[in-house]
């Protein structure tokens, strides 16, 4: 192909960005587009299914059989929310075993937060309410992305990933209006989860280097700080209903911005974390490759079962 | 207590739904595949739920006040009366697969005969429990011809399964003097005939499998009676944990 040609493609590829028409599986689109956005939503993958983990380690303790059905029904969500991504994945022209074994050689990377342990059943609905809360801020920006499939899957997604976080509220209000040790408990959770809840959204806008192209081709709107900035104002006004007190002493509303200020955060710890060092990135992964490595046989037997049948069909 | 034979009838259906559930959930985030993750937490989820409604019915013919959550939580191991069965570790995906098998081939017919009981509140659950049993028994029953007929290694695993589960399918059937009282009453159908349309299914679904039926037929049994396999102990600590470690709180 022409230089010229290529250039006249990536303008009318970014006209049609800037009217907000939907990139299509089909339509064409620069290599690079198509690269972030594997490496996106394979990562969003990643996440639901790897956040399965710190969540399901609850599933057989839950303390009622409600909270074990709504908790059962939960984790069965991300797993389906994995599977869509998986699928929008696909549309790209990537093979989904092939992104889950990048995962597995630590070349693909998910949610830092998933490295961090869930040790209280107070965990679980702080999970839900933080780690799901983030996700949202995150998602909904993402119901509007400019690449189709992406863009439709996260509408459903957002869906349930709100009623979670509403789940998870719900489930901490039950534990701060419960005894003193339960709220002792949801306190123990926010100390533990806030920071990790807040490196969700990623490095500070000025160590983002792939910011720029991504909200220029729309599949990013918002950038890292605005969306961080945006949960630590939504969250706040909750955290005071519930009576939790957030552990940053420098927290404090700006009547002049209109916003929370709130402390740095450690970004050694977050760098430390997404670079393999956290509490439970060694566990996360090896349980999925466990599943993988172990299921190994049953695949094999599927896929030899429906050889056969294809066989005796044509015999 | 009303009817102290219905207690321990209902207690028995919702035990086994219990127990099954909460080791089918252990395998939450470790399926051999996402799709079958999904599945196995989904006949988790419908088992429980089945479980909740057996147990605060129990609990209503108890009339003790006990609800569900205190049936599952708080009896001592010898009162669960779950079979044995049930309460086996999940093993490798085929022995699960196995072990579910063995109970959905037995769970179907006894929801469809429990449609026509005379108590209207086990009719009740019956229907809505047939409905989700129909499939979990469509999806268990391909899973063991797959397996079964898959490759020699699937084959190996669903034989070595079907060898050692099949010694505690006969305590499915269990059946007391008060049980016949019940099925006199139309309550409940007698075991025999549930027995049958399970060895009809067993046996058409392992043929097909080329699957064989152990020749050493002894059978454990216990559960029924609360004298359990070493395994429920563990089980319970996971599943009472919360509510012994922290007792008289609303969660």
């Amino acid at each position: 192909m022409k230089t010229m040609d290529l250039q006249e493609l990536e303008k009318r590829f970014q006209e049609k960005i800037d009217k907000e028409i939907k990139i299509e599986p089909n339509d064409w689109m620069p290599d690079e587009y198509r690269k972030t956005l594997i490496r996106q939503i394979s990562q969003h993958a990643h996440s639901e299914i790897v956040g399965m983990l710190p969540e399901g380690n609850w599933i057989t303790r839950a303390p009622n059989l409600r909270r074990k059905a709504v908790l059962l029904a939960k984790v069965q969500d991300e797993a389906g929310h994995g599977l869509y991504l998986y699928s929008s994945v696909e549309t790209l022209g990537a093979d989904r075993e092939a992104t889950i074994d990048d995962l597995h050689s630590g070349k693909a990377k998910y949610s830092s937060i998933f490295n961090y342990p869930a040790v209280t059943w107070a965990d679980i609905g702080t999970i839900g309410w933080l780690v799901d809360g983030a996700a949202i801020m995150n998602q909904v920006a993402l119901c509007r992305c400019s690449y189709g499939p992406y863009a439709r899957g996260m509408v459903k997604i957002c869906k349930e990933e709100s009623f979670h976080q509403r789940q998870g509220f719900e489930s901490l209000v039950t534990l701060c209006n419960g005894t003193p040790t339960q709220k002792a408990m949801a306190q123990d959770a926010m100390n533990r989860f806030w920071w990790p809840a807040l490196m969700m959204f990623g490095p500070s806008d000025d160590e983002s280097p792939n910011s720029a192209q991504s909200m220029k081709w729309k599949i990013k709107r918002f950038s890292n700080d605005e969306l961080r900035q945006s949960f630590v104002d939504a969250t706040v006004p909750q955290a005071e209903i519930l009576g939790l007190t957030i552990p940053d002493p420098n927290l404090k509303w700006n009547e002049e911005t209109g916003h929370y200020d709130f402390s740095p955060i450690n970004w050694d710890e977050f760098w430390q974390v997404v670079n393999g060092n956290g509490p439970c990135n060694k566990e996360r992964i090896e349980a999925r490759t466990k599943a993988k490595e172990e299921g190994m046989w049953v695949r094999e037997a599927a896929m030899a079962y429906a050889e056969k049948r294809a066989l005796k069909k044509t015999a | 207590m009303k009817n102290e034979a219905l207690y321990n009838y209902v207690l028995r259906l919702g035990d086994d739904s219990l127990i099954l559930g909460q080791r089918l959930g252990e395998w939450c985030g470790h399926g051999p595949i996402l799709e079958e993750d999904i599945a196995m937490t989904n006949i988790s989820l419908d088992l429980i739920g089945q479980a909740m409604s057996l147990l605060n019915y129990a609990g209503e013919i108890d009339g003790q006040g006990k609800d569900h959550d205190a049936l599952a939580f708080l009896r001592f191991e010898n009162e669960y009366r779950n079979a044995i069965l049930l309460e086996q570790p999940n093993g490798d995906f085929a022995h699960t697969m196995m072990r579910q098998f063995l109970f959905d081939a037995f769970r179907k017919p006894l929801y469809e005969k429990l449609l026509d009981s005379s108590d209207q509140q086990i009719a009740a659950i019956a229907e809505k429990s047939l409905k989700e049993t129909r499939y979990h028994l469509k999806h268990t029953s391909e899973w063991i011809i797959r397996l079964g007929d898959g490759t020699d290694e699937s084959h190996q695993r669903a034989q070595k399964a079907l060898d050692l589960l099949w010694r505690y399918t006969d305590e499915l059937f269990f059946e007391t003097e008060e049980d016949l009282a019940l099925v006199a009453e139309g309550i409940v159908p007698a075991m025999k005939v549930i027995k049958a349309e399970w060895s009809k299914t067993v046996t058409a679904v392992l043929a097909e499998a080329t699957l064989n039926i152990p020749t050493n037929n002894w059978q454990f049994e216990g559960g029924r009676r609360g004298v359990h396999s070493e395994h429920l102990g563990y089980l319970l600590a996971d599943l009472q944990y919360m509510q012994r470690a922290y007792p008289n709180m609303k969660w």
